[in-house]
């Protein structure tokens, strides 16, 4: 702790509940399935292996539970990067992430996100940014709610 | 919901095991997600922003503990939600690597059929994700406590 006092954030909060448009539609891959999986050391053969994934049920390989976060930071980034949004991404750390699976994402999913500005607070020099990414499929439905939240922080913070 | 719940009751451990991440996992999962954001593999950058050295995604750790809590659930299509604050960074050195480990109690046994998984992760004995749960919804076989 310092003894000087933060100065705010430059994060806007005009923003709050405003959106931004889709981002381009995203094709799913069974290798991309693959590669997040193993890099999270994610051992199903549900991700790996197609037949397994028919056997269970599934049209083709299932994504992991954080697969969502591919989509949904591509779309995060059309706020983050927006000049408007006042956020200096040097110093975001990420504070809390949550998803809401209305159904497992799959390769051959097509997912397009909008990204929504949920709620912008601010103490002590430091403001926490959510943001609601909502991942929908080819068809218009819902696949995916991704709730973000960074900690920007101000001068001194 | 046919799921025979009974096995399972709040404060049963599912499961604790350690994983490791060197620098290396750090790379691989920059790729694999598409976040480059250069704390997580560049020393000089990590430094010159006022961190210690090079830290984890928190969406590393969050990931990592998703595919301990697979191994538990079977199919990873069953996890309907999952949540969590990032209350400590994961530091990485180089070389070497962070040692983390994860536990999953149950939380809640709930009436609809799914199953409250709380998470815990710790690296060098300090929690790094808080109030991480998952909902998993349990279609037909019981799943069982590990001990």
């Amino acid at each position: 702790m310092t003894e000087t006092t933060p100065t705010p954030t430059s994060a806007n909060d005009a923003l709050v509940g405003s959106s931004y448009p889709p981002t381009e539609r995203y094709l799913v891959s069974g290798v991309k399935i693959a590669e997040f999986a193993a890099a999270t050391g994610a051992a199903s053969p549900l991700h790996f292996d197609q037949e397994a994934a028919r056997r269970a049920g599934y049209r083709d390989v299932v994504a992991p539970p954080t697969f969502a976060v591919v989509v949904a930071q591509r779309a995060e980034a059309s706020y983050i990067d927006d000049p408007a949004a006042g956020i200096d991404f040097s110093r975001v750390v990420h504070a809390e992430e949550s998803f809401r699976h209305h159904r497992p994402i799959v390769a051959g999913d097509v997912l397009s996100t909008t990204v929504h500005v949920e709620s912008i607070t601010h103490r002590g020099g430091i403001s926490m940014v959510t943001t609601r990414s909502e991942v929908v499929d080819g068809e218009g439905r819902p696949v995916s709610t991704v709730l973000s939240t960074l900690a920007v922080r101000g001068e001194g913070a | 919901m046919s799921a025979d719940l009974t096995p399972l009751a709040p404060g049963d451990l599912l499961f604790e095991t350690t994983v490791t991440v060197d620098r290396a996992r750090l790379v691989r999962y920059a790729g694999a997600s598409g976040d480059f954001n250069p704390i997580h593999w560049n020393e000089r950058f990590a430094r010159a922003v006022g961190l210690d050295g090079v830290i984890a995604h928190g969406m590393l750790t969050m990931g990592i503990a998703a595919g301990v809590l697979e191994e538990w659930v079977g199919d990873p299509g069953r996890i309907v939600s999952y949540a969590t604050r990032f209350s400590r960074p994961v530091p990485v050195p180089d070389p070497g690597e962070a040692e983390l480990t994860v536990t999953g109690t149950v939380g809640a046994v709930n009436e609809d059929g799914t199953v409250r998984v709380d998470l815990g992760v710790t690296c060098n004995g300090r929690g790094v994700l808080a109030k991480a749960q998952a909902l998993i919804a349990v279609a037909h076989a019981p799943l069982l406590p590990v001990r």
